[in-house]
């Protein structure tokens, strides 16, 4: 594929997802701190924010099969995975975090259930969004291409 | 047979005689039987009868007389021997009881008469003690009407009725032919008789108050008996027989001022008036000890239920009077607030009427200097410019200074920068100084706050207007400005002797000093300075704008904060000094503990490279720190990032000029590690600046960070700009605007 297509169907790419909320402006300000003493940056960060977050809700799905749910805990983690997401961008992860820190203050264990099936399936939707993002990145980068990632449609 | 010596009565020839002593002698020993018997009879009856034993022996006195008389009744015939000695024995016994009976009432009898005198005795003192139940009675009688006469007199608080009531029922208790009273004139030196009981309007009788009985009587709170002849008791005429016993007491007359709280009223004005009874002529009665103490209590009571009213009247016109301010009072006050509100409205629109013309004129004028002129119309069109520029100074000023008059100015007051307010002023009035060759210093005392709570728009217009003056009417030389700390001993203003600032733990009061090597001014014209309108040249200069409201303005200014200014000068051609002392707060001391701030200050830029500051940067979320951490290294930072509270404080050392802690931790172990750092670094130098990195700034977390020493707290997202000025400010101002 030409590198001008790639670079432009990068960049409607970036743009949809910040449209649709996906990512916000905490995303762009990461590409920002990108430069030559640190060229992977994003990478990186985002490659710990996966790991984080797996181990997270990991602890938060066994914490909800508990007989006796610590909200404590749940509370704890739940933080947790607010702040990840909110230091990388992902809006819709956090926004999910706030609503199941909700249901944790009321103690709600169904509640929690149903907030743990919405952060993990909002996770795997920006896993899988944030990785396509990075591949088509390497692609471009390795036809010579590079992206300019100073503008972003917010 | 003996001769018998008894005669042998004839019966013949002293019949008749024998037989009535035979009847006789029958009746008596009659008598003498019955005698006993009354007596035992009695005596049983008789319950008190101390001399059994003597009746006793009386009765057997009785009845051996009687015994011997019955026996006589047969020697009358003739008897026999037996009745011979019957008779002997009898009479033998009677004889020895006859005789100790006798000897005994020599004993009793004087005991039965002292009995007898007793008796006497006792009813004389029983007729004594029921002479004295009557006079008891009476004097109980007298007083009930003492207190009936008390209620009556106090029943009611006027006088005339007091007076009145207490003649009548006095006359009428004591049964008095007359009772009068004599008051004293308003001089003093009379007495005039005021009321009697029985003339209804008297004449008005004076008598000197100097007479010696008068004297007399005014000298002791008893009643004195006076003669009948003396001048105040001479009210009836005379032409009786005898004029009856007069008795004059004295009233004391006491003030309201008599009367002390807790303290019994002193008679020291010696103000009394003279009470005057008469008993009835021609009765023989005397005065009484119980009604002339029925009298003296009477005036006491009349003394006090007169004061009682003269006291009732003055509270009662006092309070009229009151009401009468108060109504008074009330209205003024409604006419002043009418009028300021007049004056208000008249204010605001005057001053809207008069600025909309001025500023058409202002700016018409400056845009026709713009345009193409020839030289005269350009002077024209300046003087125009100037004229309308001083007139419109004019009308600020007058508007400004009557909204002070009237006190419905109040300070604005809020925390500044005082150091960067003195900077300013100076920066403003260096142009023009510097156009006048002058040259213009200043200097803050090392112990001058730089921050204050005050008016910082007002006391720039003051010091503008101080160090203005200052400059101009200053020709050459030189301007210091000096501000320091007041410190009670430097006070004084020789014209407010009354003036000591008494700084406190929560304000100071700012001592400005403004010295020129101007003009001077003349030592007599000081005073005049102040006041409104009054401008000081004869010999104007050239520039002499500025209407002589400015420093009338500032004075106002500065008393209400609570300050004072006055100006020295040692003359003309000597120079000038300007010294305001104003109250200000130290910041910090209120309840507000937000975190101080920085107001923009003209000339603030922002590093843009802040290569090797090292910092510290703590969050226990591994993606926020990476994020952090990128985000400092970006900007050039030597970044440490550690993940909990024991490792960031161990790893901070006074090398690290910043530490960022981010809040969203677990418990209040940010707030902890804030603590500890100041623990661990007692000395100002050496301590990091301490920020915190918070999701949420609402007051509860701004409070905890202020509360354990934060130099700072920052609002996440951080954006690259945003921790950019972040450490700008730090390094530049130890602080951080919100």
């Amino acid at each position: 594929m030409e590198v001008n297509q790639m670079q432009r169907s990068f960049l409607e790419y970036t743009a949809a997802l910040f449209r649709e909320g996906f990512l916000d402006s905490q995303f762009s300000q990461l590409h920002q701190l990108q430069d030559e003493s640190n060229p992977e940056f994003v990478v990186e960060v985002v490659s710990l924010f996966f790991e984080d977050s797996e181990r997270l809700i990991n602890d938060l799905s066994s914490a909800l099969d508990q007989p006796n749910v610590d909200f404590k805990k749940i509370d704890a983690h739940v933080h947790q995975l607010k702040g990840s997401s909110s230091s990388i961008g992902a809006q819709r992860v956090k926004d999910s975090c706030i609503s199941f820190r909700n249901s944790c203050e009321a103690q709600n264990t169904e509640g929690c259930l149903k907030c743990l099936q919405q952060v993990k399936q909002e996770y795997l939707l920006i896993k899988n969004k944030l990785e396509a993002l990075f591949q088509l990145e390497k692609r471009i980068v390795a036809a010579g291409g590079s992206i300019n990632m100073v503008e972003w449609i917010n | 047979m003996e001769a018998c010596n008894c005669i042998e009565p004839q019966w013949p020839a002293d019949e008749l005689l024998m037989k009535y002593q035979y009847i006789s002698d029958f009746f008596i020993a009659l008598a003498y039987f019955s005698i006993p018997l009354e007596l035992i009879y009695f005596v049983k009856k008789s319950a008190v009868f101390p001399y059994r034993w003597v009746l006793v022996q009386f009765g057997a006195f009785i009845v051996l007389c009687g015994a011997t008389h019955l026996i006589n009744l047969w020697t009358f015939t003739m008897h026999s021997r037996t009745v011979a000695v019957v008779m002997t024995t009898a009479k033998i016994m009677t004889a020895v009881v006859s005789c100790a009976t006798a000897l005994m009432l020599v004993h009793i009898i004087p005991d039965l008469l002292s009995v007898k005198t007793r008796e006497l005795f006792l009813k004389n003192k029983a007729a004594a003690l029921d002479r004295e139940m009557g006079l008891i009675r009476t004097q109980e009688e007298t007083g009930r009407h003492v207190r009936m006469l008390t209620h009556e007199i106090r029943s009611t608080l006027d006088r005339h009725t007091i007076l009145k009531t207490t003649l009548v029922e006095l006359g009428r208790t004591l049964s008095l032919e007359e009772c009068a009273l004599w008051m004293p004139t308003r001089t003093g030196l009379e007495l005039q008789l005021s009321y009697t009981l029985h003339h209804q309007n008297p004449v008005g009788f004076t008598v000197p108050i100097n007479l010696p009985m008068i004297n007399q009587v005014f000298s002791t709170n008893r009643a004195v008996k006076i003669s009948p002849s003396s001048p105040v008791a001479r009210l009836r005429p005379s032409g009786k027989y005898m004029p009856g016993e007069v008795v004059a007491v004295r009233v004391p007359l006491l003030h309201l001022s008599n009367f002390q709280i807790n303290a019994w009223p002193e008679l020291s004005t010696k103000r009394y008036a003279l009470m005057v009874l008469m008993l009835p002529s021609d009765s023989a009665r005397q005065w009484h000890v119980h009604e002339l103490e029925l009298v003296e209590v009477v005036a006491d009571q009349v003394a006090v239920a007169l004061s009682h009213a003269a006291i009732l009247e003055e509270s009662m016109r006092a309070r009229d009077l009151l009401m009468q301010q108060n109504v008074a009072l009330d209205l003024a006050r409604r006419e002043a607030e009418t009028a300021v509100r007049a004056r208000n409205d008249f204010l605001a629109v005057m001053n809207h009427e008069m600025r909309t013309p001025m500023h058409a004129i202002i700016a018409l004028s400056s845009l026709l200097q713009e345009t193409e002129l020839t030289p005269e119309q350009r002077l024209m069109v300046e003087t125009i410019l100037k004229s309308s520029n001083l007139l419109a100074a004019l009308i600020n000023d007058v508007l400004d200074l009557s909204k002070l008059e009237d006190g419905s100015l109040q300070l604005d007051m809020g925390p500044f920068n005082l150091h960067a307010l003195l900077t300013e002023a100076l920066n403003l009035i260096k142009p023009i100084a510097c156009v006048k060759k002058l040259s213009i210093t200043l200097s803050l005392s090392s112990d001058l706050p730089e921050y204050a709570i005050g008016d910082e728009k007002r006391l720039m217009q003051v010091l503008l207007n101080v160090v203005g003056n200052a400059v101009k009417f200053s020709k050459e030389g030189s301007i210091s400005i000096s501000a320091f700390v007041a410190k009670s001993e430097y006070l004084r203003d020789p014209q407010a002797p009354d003036f000591f600032p008494v700084p406190s733990d929560n304000h100071f009061y700012l001592r400005v000093q403004v010295k020129d090597t101007g003009l001077g001014i003349n030592p007599q014209d000081i005073p005049k300075l102040f006041t409104k309108f009054a401008q000081n040249q004869p010999l104007a200069t050239k520039n002499s704008s500025g209407s002589g409201l400015g420093l009338a303005i500032c004075k106002r200014f500065v008393n209400l904060m609570e300050g004072q200014i006055w100006i020295e000068s040692e003359g003309l051609g000597k120079g000038t000094t300007a010294i305001f002392i104003v109250k200000l707060g130290f910041p910090g001391h209120s309840n507000d503990s937000r975190l101080p701030f920085v107001p923009r200050v003209p000339g603030n830029h922002i590093l843009t490279n802040f290569s090797g500051l090292k910092v510290v940067v703590m969050d226990d979320n591994s993606v926020g720190l990476m994020v952090t951490k990128g985000l400092l290294m970006h900007l050039g930072c030597d970044v440490l990032a550690v993940g909990s509270a024991d490792e960031c404080v161990r790893v901070v050392t006074p090398e690290h000029k910043v530490v960022f802690l981010d809040t969203s931790m677990p418990g209040s172990d940010t707030y902890k590690v804030a603590v500890r750092l100041h623990e661990k670094f007692s000395k100002r130098l050496d301590r990091p600046f301490i920020v915190a990195l918070t999701g949420n700034t609402d007051r509860m977390v701004k409070e905890n960070c202020s509360r354990v020493g934060m130099d700072g707290v920052v609002l996440k997202p951080i954006s690259v700009d945003k921790m950019r000025s972040v450490l700008s400010e730090l390094i530049e101002h130890g602080f951080l605007v919100e």
